[in-house]
């Protein structure tokens, strides 16, 4: 366990070492100056060269990218070039929506997914089943970004229920929560069509195991060998989807935040590609890849907690 | 215990059981013989309620005085292993493969009879020493994997037994181990049958086995059966020429030979519906009558509680 833990922690850091990178070297090589977008295409050479040397863009990006990496390694994300204040600053303020948003989609598509595939499940080749498969592939067509803009113009522009966009923070809670309903469905309706297609497929195929038939002569409710039987064998498929499916609502959230005009790290990203805020983005996409790395992590853990089978034979 | 009258099973026009008449009264034990696809394990699941849903049943079955005749599934599910309880042939595959096996044991008591987690657990303990596991507090928190085939079999059958049936029908339960296991569990069986005064239908291959586990036997061939009666009276004279096939094509019985599968009889078992409308042998019968292929034989008395059905018998030949 110590050597798995050892080479996840190595993995994770070689990761994000690759991240940012990659990340600095695509921001250096697209086209476009920090200088100008701060100053302005008007503004004169040597403003935008005094205010490159002031940024430290006069440098060579090999020795820009190990500077940055020395201040990351202490905590010290640099500042960033637009709003000119401490980049983790500007993510602190951010991240307590953008976890919110993220972590009410995953629920609600493990929730929602996860119970629809078992109904599917237990219904199987009935309407019900025939019902939900339906609107999974209704779902799995539908782009997250057309979706939104089709719930708000149902709740918000045409039944005038839940707010069309924006975000009050959070001292109000309830308006808060409120306003994120549309957001997170957007975010989790897609998902959770995907997770209960794989919920299904992989119950259906448990159910033909001898245990089933064990459990069943037992006399246990058709409930009871469904949720105690059959849905923990099912899991491991489940769970590699939902692994994968927080990478999917994490960066889901980028263009969630920007349609539903959300203060979050997606929109902050969003701004700052746009910007060309180097320290900002490349904070950003660290912190979006460790959220992944972690979940894959978390993934493989969950392997062995589910299936006692596999403990010898992960080293 | 259990009273089966003119059991039929069709998946569609096919018939898998045709006319299947069972009776076993508290302690007996049948053992029920007959080559693949005879539909041994068609009639211990029609006994439990649980045949494939494309399979449609008709006839009466009464368990322990309980009219089951058309019986819903929650009726069904009511006599599950507290009236009927079956084992199957595959114990590794037959126990929930992440669950520690005390905990699969465990479940019937807690949902059926209301067992505190306490008491439940003691009772397992109980049946485990009862089904011969050695070091049931140690086995109690093992999961499949981790133990032999004949102990997974013996936590099957703790299992089975937990709810005390009053019948416990046993599809191939020896079939995937090996020889000497094998015995024990049969012996187990046995033992727990005659302790317990529970009725046993012990189905298999295996004439050997059968003649070990059972007082009665019944030769299944085509979804029928065409010949039942006492062991000895069946093994010594049996009256089918399907059961004489049987009998004659294996080496004499008890000479060491206890895992003879069931030797080989001319031709195969033909698919289900092209059996013949008449006698189901009919067409591989070595002693075919011009009207057997279309006239079904009724089951006739050959000898104390022995009988089968066949034209041969009591016709002038
Ligand atoms: N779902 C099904 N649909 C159609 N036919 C079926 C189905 N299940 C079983 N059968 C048929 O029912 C017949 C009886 O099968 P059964 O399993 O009872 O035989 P068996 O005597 O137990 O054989 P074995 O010794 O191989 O276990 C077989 O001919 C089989 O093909
Ligand atoms: S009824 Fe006819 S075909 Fe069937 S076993 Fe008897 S003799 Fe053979
Ligand atoms: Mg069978």
């Amino acid at each position: 366990m110590q050597v798995i833990l050892l080479r996840r922690t190595m993995g994770f850091v070689l990761t994000l070492i690759a991240v940012s990178v990659i990340v600095f070297a695509v921001m250096n090589v697209l086209p476009g100056d920090p200088a100008i977008t701060i100053l302005g295409i008007d503004s004169t050479e040597d403003a935008r060269a005094a205010l490159r040397a002031e940024l430290g863009l006069d440098r060579p990006v090999w020795l820009r990218y190990l500077d940055w990496v020395w201040h990351a390694a202490q905590g010290d994300f640099g500042t960033s070039y637009f709003f000119r204040v401490p980049v983790t600053e500007l993510i602190t303020e951010r991240l307590p929506l953008t976890l919110s948003l993220a972590l009410a989609g995953m629920t609600v598509t493990v929730v929602v997914g996860i119970t629809l595939g078992m109904i599917a499940a237990a219904r199987h080749g009935t309407f019900g089943d025939w019902a939900i498969m339906l609107f999974s592939q209704m779902g799995i067509a539908v782009p997250a970004f057309w979706l939104s803009i089709l719930l708000v113009l149902l709740f918000a522009v045409g039944l005038r229920w839940l707010p069309p966009g924006g975000f009050p923070g959070w001292d109000e809670p309830l308006l808060a929560a409120r306003s994120l309903i549309l957001p997170t469905t957007a975010l989790a309706l897609v998902q959770s069509a995907v997770l209960a297609r794989v919920t299904r497929s992989s119950a259906l195929e448990v159910m033909r195991l001898d245990f089933v038939r064990t459990a069943r002569a037992t006399g246990l409710s058709r409930w009871r060998v469904l949720r105690r039987h059959i849905l923990p064998n099912a899991l491991v498929p489940i769970v590699t989807i939902v692994g994968m499916q927080v990478a999917a609502v994490v960066t889901g959230t980028i263009v969630i935040e920007n349609v539903f005009y959300l203060p979050g790290l997606g929109r902050l990203i969003f701004q700052s590609i746009a910007n060309r805020d180097l320290f900002t983005v490349q904070a950003l996409v660290v912190l979006f890849a460790a959220i992944v790395v972690t979940a894959n992590f978390l993934v493989d853990i969950a392997y062995v907690l589910i299936d006692p089978r596999l403990k010898g034979r992960m080293t | 215990m259990i009273e089966a009258n003119d059991i039929t099973v069709r998946f569609g026009t096919a018939e898998a059981l045709r006319g299947i008449n069972l009776t076993l009264s508290p302690g007996q034990r049948l053992g029920i013989v007959g080559e693949s696809g005879s539909g041994k394990s068609m009639l211990g699941l029609s006994l439990m309620g649980m045949l494939p849903d494309a399979a449609g049943m008709s006839g009466q079955i009464r368990i322990d005085g309980t009219d089951m005749t058309g019986a819903k599934i929650a009726s069904w599910r009511a006599i599950r292993a507290r009236k009927v309880a079956m084992i199957f042939q595959e114990p590794l595959a037959a126990l929930n493969p992440l669950r520690r096996v005390g905990n699969t044991v465990m479940e019937p008591l807690r949902q059926h009879l209301g067992h505190s987690k306490d008491a439940a657990r003691a009772r397992v303990l109980q049946l485990f020493e009862e089904t011969g596991i050695q070091d049931p507090v140690a086995k109690f928190r093992q999961f499949p994997h981790e133990l032999s085939g004949g102990q997974r079999q013996r936590v099957l059958i703790s299992l089975a037994l937990a709810c005390n049936p009053k019948v416990l029908i046993a599809d191939e339960p020896t079939t995937a181990l090996d020889a000497h296991v094998a015995l024990r569990i049969t012996d187990l069986l046995v033992r727990l049958a005659e302790e317990r005064g529970m009725a046993l239908v012990f189905i298999s291959h295996d004439l050997a086995a059968v003649a070990r586990t059972a007082q009665d036997i019944a030769v299944m061939y085509g979804g029928e059966i065409v010949e039942r009666g006492p062991v000895h009276a069946v093994l010594s004279s049996p009256h089918h020429p399907y059961t004489q096939g049987l009998l004659l094509a294996r080496p004499a019985l008890g000479a060491g030979h206890l895992r003879e599968r069931l030797p080989v009889i001319p031709g195969t078992v033909p698919a289900m519906r092209d059996l013949a409308v008449g006698c189901r042998f009919s067409g591989r019968c070595a002693v075919e009558l011009p009207h057997c292929a279309t006239e079904r034989p009724a089951s006739r008395p050959v000898g104390a509680h022995h009988d089968a059905a066949c034209h041969r018998i009591g016709a002038a030949t």
